[in-house]
């Protein structure tokens, strides 16, 4: 059974992790907006430092709070400077993380000085593995380990609120105008989805680190826009490419006993590359059949 | 009764204006052209009414009422380039798209609104496309597909940002035949159009617009020579036509 097997916490841990990152995804990717995961998953550093010097400790969920206010920070700025001036939104972008970012640097040695360690190698690839040997607690008759808990609230939670949002989310998606002109307001939209993106993001940072939650995001979405042209499968397409991804990553991460994150990241370009070659809509071997039928169509007309 | 009022309305954009004061009323059952040149503010007019840009100023009411409190009375066609085409739905699911402003934010979509958007998509003729990608199609196909997302969406007052560039000769004639349609039913359209040449045919009513308001009234009070330099300025030859005799008049630089 699962709950024996420390790699079953492991992939399900990255599950709960990959989903919320894989269905927020679609919606960043259709909006042109990969890149603000990029730079939220950045930005969290300051409000981490910032809730530790409140707080003084490491493991309080405020520092989560922090981190997503940190990320809706970081949005609102970004979209500030794009308003406001002419510089475009990549520049945007480019400039609000770093300078968050760098502040959190600064804040580090100002407000916690050298009292704390804060790892080096966590913000760069997260870790999985404490799972396995969390504190098992009993939980609608099921022993599952504590730290699968929170992430397991997230993914649920990003679920509802995409099926419950579906429409308004989409139609400002596609076309903002008429959104609005149904009193949608996609400014609201917009603020929101970036703040429910900051949650997800800073809850997937602890298990694979700032880089590679960007890979979380945009991978299982870019995969699944390879395979269909229709929303509500390209939104199942990326739940399956986040759960084949964090079972076969596990075994990756086993077999050349390498890091998990690394290997759920590795399953997913994988997967992304097989979508890419056979994909059903924009794959390299349909293009060239049906290249190949549309000539055989025209020697037969001549 | 008139179906659109608006009031010293005015527009700024990154601190500069883009439309003064624009006061105008619009008779129920207007079809109505909005004609200016590039930069006359047309497109930010229909989105400054439709709430979609915001105004530094002025009021608008439709119907008697603030339009916050009557955008269920309201259409809104925006420019076919304004979206994009690549983007995962089906022509179903645009048309559809049009019964959400009735259906509010949480009612899902059932037999009736489907039911509305095929006949919208019949209507234009793209019924037997409603479950191709949006991308798999021609421009006066897509807009097909957003004229059949307005008819779905049964308004009373339509504004629609230029929905006749870039289409073919076909589509050209179902935008227009349509236009006269929903006059007869009594709505009232008011329509962005470039092209001062099938202007005066298409509209009864023209809105004539170079960052003010020039004029606005009936096409055959409207459509003059005097109010078409007004409102270009000297430079467009269709003057000379309309005229007779060479257009040869001042820049209007000084409205830029």
């Amino acid at each position: 059974m699962l709950s024996w097997n420390p790699w079953g916490w492991m992939m399900m841990m990255c599950f709960f992790v990959a989903l919320p990152c894989a269905l927020l995804g679609v919606y960043l990717i259709l909006r042109r907006m990969s890149l603000v995961g990029d730079a939220i998953s950045h930005s969290a550093l300051p409000g981490i430092v910032v809730a530790f010097a409140f707080v003084g400790d490491l493991s309080s969920p405020w520092l989560l709070v922090g981190a997503a206010v940190a990320g809706v920070l970081v949005t609102v700025l970004i979209e500030q400077i794009h308003r406001r001036t002419r510089i475009k939104q990549d520049s945007a972008i480019g400039i609000a993380f770093t300078s968050l970012f760098a502040l959190g640097l600064v804040l580090i040695r100002f407000l916690v000085g050298d009292k704390v360690h804060l790892d080096q190698d966590c913000v760069l690839e997260g870790d999985v593995s404490h799972v396995a040997y969390a504190k098992i607690v009993s939980m609608f008759g099921a022993d599952v380990p504590d730290a699968l808990i929170p992430a397991g609230i997230v993914a649920i939670a990003t679920v509802i609120l995409i099926t419950v949002f579906y429409r308004t989310l989409t139609l400002s998606s596609f076309d903002s105008g008429l959104a609005a002109s149904f009193g949608y307001k996609p400014g609201v939209v917009h603020y929101a989805l970036m703040a429910v993106l900051s949650v997800v993001v800073v809850a997937a940072f602890e298990a694979v680190g700032a880089i590679l939650v960007i890979a979380l995001l945009i991978l299982p979405g870019a995969t699944a826009y390879l395979c269909t042209h229709r929303l509500k499968l390209m939104l199942v397409l990326s739940a399956v490419h986040a759960l084949i991804s964090s079972i076969a990553g596990i075994y990756i991460s086993v077999y050349f006993n390498g890091k998990e994150s690394a290997g759920v990241v590795i399953a997913g370009t994988l997967l992304f590359l097989l979508a890419w070659l056979v994909g059903p809509v924009d794959g390299v071997m349909v293009k060239a059949v049906q290249r190949r039928k549309n000539t055989l169509d025209k020697s037969e007309l001549e | 009764m008139i179906a659109l009022e608006t009031h010293d309305l005015t527009v700024t954009y990154h601190k500069r204006p883009v439309l003064y004061g624009v006061d105008v009323e619009v008779e129920e059952g207007s079809l109505v052209g909005i004609i200016g040149p590039n930069g006359a503010g047309k497109s930010s007019l229909i989105k400054s009414i439709m709430g979609v840009i915001p105004t530094s100023g002025g009021w608008t009411k439709v119907f008697g009422k603030p339009i916050q409190e009557n955008l269920h009375r309201v259409g809104y066609v925006p420019q076919r380039e304004s979206v994009d085409w690549d983007f995962p739905v089906t022509v179903m699911d645009v048309a559809l798209m049009g019964t959400y402003g009735k259906l509010g934010l949480f009612r899902r979509a059932g037999k009736k609104e489907k039911f509305i958007a095929s006949e919208a998509l019949d209507k234009v003729g793209m019924l037997p496309y409603a479950k191709r990608q949006i991308g798999n199609l021609s421009g006066g196909q897509q807009q097909r597909v957003f004229l059949a997302r307005a008819i779905a969406q049964d308004s009373d007052l339509y504004f629609m940002d230029e929905p006749f560039t870039g289409v073919d000769a076909a589509t050209e004639a179902t935008i227009i035949t349509l236009l006269k349609e929903m006059r007869e039913k009594g709505k009232t359209v008011l329509v962005v159009h470039h092209d001062l040449q099938t202007a005066r045919d298409y509209f009864d009513h023209l809105l004539l617009l170079n960052m003010r308001l020039v004029a606005y009234g009936k096409t055959e009070d409207t459509y003059t020579t005097e109010l078409l330099q007004k409102t270009y300025g000297g430079r467009l030859t269709i003057l000379d036509e309309v005229a007779g005799q060479a257009a040869n008049l001042p820049e209007a630089s000084h409205y830029q």
